[in-house]
């Protein structure tokens, strides 16, 4: 079953009845004048903190206080602490902006967890969907990507040139630009933040490498396809669309595996691939200690012969590209896992992929690792007992299991028990500071320094999240250097300052003039800041502060 | 302080401090064909496409002597060899049966093979047991974070050795480091981690290269292994406090197309060949006071899957180079590929603990007595073997 894809979902976001209800629902309370604007564009900067986006701030908050008038006024008790409104969207969210402080202040934490746990009921902001929209490889099927960007094939038996698939490839950069691009402004910008840090949660479980030949090509396609889509979603379903997915049966070289002497999909005499059986149980499911035995590997490698890709050389002219080939299946029936799977085909696998998913390993495996995510490096076995629980009741419903640990006390308690991987540091300095930004590039660079070029985990562990995985002599002073040249305003993330592709270092000299103020910034951020850091600030020069803040070492954990 | 420690360190030689190099193949490198056993014809029957062929035949090994030879893409590292300054240890391993790459990893790496819970990595132990003064850059990792191998109690430095190594960065400013100093007071890890890459900072700021400009037609300076290994020579050289340094390199999970004398496997292993001995070279007479050892978490499967390529396996090969090192030949109990003598019926067996040589070398060339080898691997006893002589 296709996926719908979310650019689809996009669009429905950007459904002009809804955005006019709710600017009618606005414009009736006297939020906001009647003819503001019925298009996508509507208002105008109204927050010197995000110029460029002061269409969807405003948005943001007027959402905020359309909830406030749709429900009762939120108690002092129900709203949370500023120290927990911090909480709650250094975890749910990628840290707080000014706006989302608003928000949950005025809603409350139980609400904002509420709506955040069911991202189709917030709209996306038009100017987001604008930016996204431009990007317009994101609107190709992997078929079509393959078609379009894919190497050259002989065209009546003449071979392309070795130049012309040079430039080929090189053409095909910008699939994964945009993706990046695409990814960053999500972060950034959408106000469905959970599924945005789920989507990060799930791209790192499944990881596939931008890096492994044709996988460039998918990358984009697979995030939006296979898990965007099922971030808050049933994990078998899930589990069955990266399976499906090019990205992945490439990644891992499933493509090639076949019933031994059967003939592959290039024509060849082919045989067994272990590689995507063992990460499937390894990383995907079981988890390492999940009782699965070499023969194990073997059996579902066997299951999963024939699982490929649709040929080149009979491409569609779209589609997901994914072929189930049964001449490349291996026959016979299959003992796996204690079971008995007799021989059917394509269906072994879809059976091989239920067990998987009902095993109680699986439930055990996905629950520690959300709960190291969520909660701390080395969750209580009691929290992930009690959510591996949740996940076999609801028969894998993601949604219920992170309703479950956002309830916990163990949530709660943990306040900045998490350090930030280089990919939440950046974004959240970003978010917190409101610089705009239309240039993900500078961004882009300060991740691959620290040592996490986003698509560029080679291997299928993924990234990890954890202070061991980040902490390092290195990274402190990377850190304190990319805050000090963001809140100096010489991160080049601007229009007119295009970063070369590769910049691998930010350098900066501060000045007072141009660096960003560092009062709402001290504000927003009060709650984290240690005692000894609000003494230092106390003390220092002005056009320090912003960069002292964002460096500081309460702003290096959530 | 005792009165030895430096000075007696340092006038072991000639003046140089002695430094060991360890650099870590992640993805599990195919040993079999590193090192090639072209003297038995089960080799050859288990892989009909990407056995290497042997020597003296088309696009062969080079001989190392008349059982195993060197995949012709390391040819780069056939001056090491007959100098006597390389070596190789096969069929060496983890006695953990793992086939997890992270698993097998962690295990190399906290030199615990089967307990995930060990603290700290084994070279952090090992810093900590080398005596005389430490300084932040006793120990050095390649890269932007820190590997599992040098975690520990002791100060590590770490950075990457792109072309932008040397760049000035704005907290290079003492007025503006003056100020974050003050924010990472005290003795928490964010602290320390602070403290410590602030005095590597200083000291390695002074050594790095300018950072290396693009070429006259733009393109950028050079990013490759080659460069890599001979930046980290130059600081080396330069750092006389560098006594342990740590790279990884990854991309040798060969399970689709590895290809022979020519393919994936050959366009890894000839750049990283030739870094190896340009390593050596830019070290000059510093060589003879460093070794290098190679490590991968386990070895791959004897026979070729169904693809060309080759799946995860157990034993594997262990290089070991340098100027002190008694090279020149391949050691270990060649366990052979007959099928009763493989483990699990499948890949090459492991009959030499990746500690034994690690302890041979740590024990010989930093010279520790075993008392500290029992703290670097705890419950490890190496068994004497010719291993005791790799070193001279």
């Amino acid at each position: 079953m296709p996926v719908k894809t979310a650019f689809i979902k996009l669009e429905d976001s950007c459904d002009s009845r809804r955005q006019m209800t709710t600017l009618r629902f606005l414009s009736d309370v006297g939020v906001i004048p009647a003819k503001a604007g019925i298009d996508c564009g509507i208002a105008r900067a109204a927050d010197k903190w995000i110029p460029a986006f002061s269409g969807m701030t405003k948005l943001a908050a007027v959402s905020g206080l359309l909830l406030l008038a749709l429900s009762q006024p939120v108690s002092a008790g129900e709203r949370g602490s500023d120290r927990q409104i911090l909480h709650v969207l250094d975890r749910l969210a990628f840290g707080p902006t000014a706006q989302d402080v608003d928000h949950v202040n005025a809603v409350g934490i139980d609400r904002y967890v509420a709506e955040q746990l069911d991202p189709a009921s917030i709209p996306e902001p038009p100017e987001l969907s604008e930016r996204l929209a431009a990007l317009d490889t994101l609107k190709l099927d992997p078929v079509q990507l393959f078609a379009e960007y894919g190497p050259l094939r002989a065209v009546d038996g003449v071979k392309p040139s070795p130049d012309e698939q040079k430039v080929r490839r090189q053409r095909s950069r910008i699939i994964l630009q945009q993706a990046q691009e695409a990814r960053i402004l999500r972060a950034l910008y959408s106000p469905r933040q959970l599924q945005e840090v789920m989507v990060d949660f799930w791209y790192n479980h499944f990881n596939v490498f931008a890096g492994k030949a044709l996988d460039h090509l998918w990358i984009g396609a697979y995030e939006q396809e296979a898990l965007r889509p099922h971030a808050l979603g049933k994990f078998r379903d899930l589990l069955g669309a990266v399976a499906h997915h090019p990205a992945m049966l490439f990644y891992l070289d499933n493509v090639q595996n076949a019933a031994p002497g059967s003939k592959g999909p290039n024509g060849r005499e082919a045989g067994l691939n272990e590689n995507y059986a063992r990460e499937l149980m390894e990383l995907h499911t079981l988890g390492v200690d999940g009782g699965y035995t070499q023969d194990d590997v073997i059996a579902l490698a066997r299951i999963l012969t024939g699982w490929g890709l649709v040929p080149p050389n009979s491409l569609p002219e779209k589609g997901s590209g994914f072929g189930f080939y049964p001449a490349r299946h291996e026959q016979g029936s299959k003992h796996f896992l204690g079971q008995d799977i007799a021989a059917n085909g394509e269906a072994e696998g879809e059976q091989a992929l239920d067990m998987l998913a009902k095993s109680p390993a699986t439930a055990h495996h996905i629950a520690s690792e959300l709960a190291q995510y969520f909660v701390t490096d080395n969750p209580p076995i009691a929290l992930i007992d009690r959510l591996a629980g949740r996940f076999t009741e609801t028969d894998g419903d993601i949604r219920e299991v992170l309703k479950t640990l956002f309830a916990s006390r163990e949530f709660s308690d943990s306040i900045g028990g998490k350090y930030k991987t280089p990919y939440r540091f950046v974004l959240s300095a970003v978010r917190a500071a409101g610089v705009p930004v239309k240039n993900p590039k500078p961004l882009l660079a300060a991740m691959a320094r620290l040592g996490q070029p986003l698509y560029g985990c080679p291997t299928p562990d993924g990234y990890r999240d954890t202070e061991d995985a980040w902490l390092s002599p290195d990274a402190s002073m990377l850190r304190v250097n990319f805050a000090a040249a963001l809140a100096d305003r010489k991160l080049p993330v601007g229009p007119e300052a295009p970063a070369p592709d590769d910049s691998p270092v930010v350098r900066a000299s501060v000045t007072a003039d141009e660096s960003i103020d560092a009062t709402p910034l001290e504000k927003l951020l009060a709650p984290v800041l240690t005692s000894s850091t609000r003494t230092a600030l106390a003390a220092a020069p002005a056009e320090l502060r912003a960069a002292m803040i964002l460096g500081s070492p309460g702003f290096m954990r959530r | 302080m005792l009165p030895l420690g430096g000075s007696a360190w340092a006038a072991a030689s000639d003046g140089g401090p002695k430094r060991l190099v360890v650099v870590m193949l992640r993805g599990a490198v195919d040993g079999l064909n590193v090192v090639v056993p072209y003297g038995e014809e089960a080799y050859y029957t288990a892989r009909p496409t990407i056995a290497i062929a042997k020597p003296g035949t088309d696009n062969g090994g080079v001989a190392l002597d008349d059982h195993f030879a060197l995949h012709p893409a390391l040819a780069g590292l056939t001056p090491l060899w007959q100098a006597k300054q390389l070596a190789f240890v096969h069929a060496a391993g983890s006695p953990d049966p793992t086939r997890s790459h992270f698993d097998a990893q962690l295990f190399i790496e906290n030199g615990t093979p089967g307990r995930h819970a060990t603290a700290d990595g084994w070279m952090n132990r090992l810093l900590a047991a080398l005596p005389g003064p430490h300084s932040p850059t006793s120990a050095v990792a390649v890269g932007p974070t820190l590997p599992e191998i040098l975690r520990g109690r002791v100060a590590v430095a770490n950075l990457p050795l792109g072309p932008a190594a040397g760049s000035a960065l704005v907290i290079d400013r003492p007025e503006i480091a003056g100020v974050f100093d003050r924010l990472y007071v005290g003795n928490d890890p964010m602290a320390r981690a602070w403290q410590q890459g602030r005095a590597a900072r200083a000291e390695l700021i002074a050594e790095l290269p300018e950072p290396e400009a693009p070429a006259e037609n733009g393109a950028p300076p050079p990013n490759n292994l080659l460069a890599q290994a001979k930046r980290l020579a130059g600081l080396i050289s330069r750092d006389r406090n560098i006594r342990l340094a740590f790279l990884s390199l990854g991309g040798w999970d060969t399970h689709v197309r590895q290809g022979n004398d020519k393919g994936q496997l050959a366009d890894r292993l000839r750049p990283f060949g030739d870094g190896l001995a340009a390593f050596a070279q830019a070290l000059g007479r510093d060589w003879d006071d460093t070794i290098v050892v190679v490590l991968s978490e386990f070895g791959r499967t004897v026979k070729e899957n169904g693809d060309g390529g080759t799946d995860h396996g157990h034993g594997n090969v262990v290089w070991v180079l340098g100027g002190g090192v008694r090279g020149g030949r391949v050691y270990g109990d060649w366990p052979g590929l007959a099928p009763a003598a493989l483990y699990e019926g499948r890949d090459l067996a492991v009959t030499t603990d990746y500690r034994s040589v690690l302890a041979a070398v740590i024990g010989r060339h930093l010279r520790l007595p075993d008392r500290a080898l029992t703290q670097i691997f705890p419950s490890f006893a190496p068994p004497h073997s010719d291993l005791d002589r790799i070193v001279a």
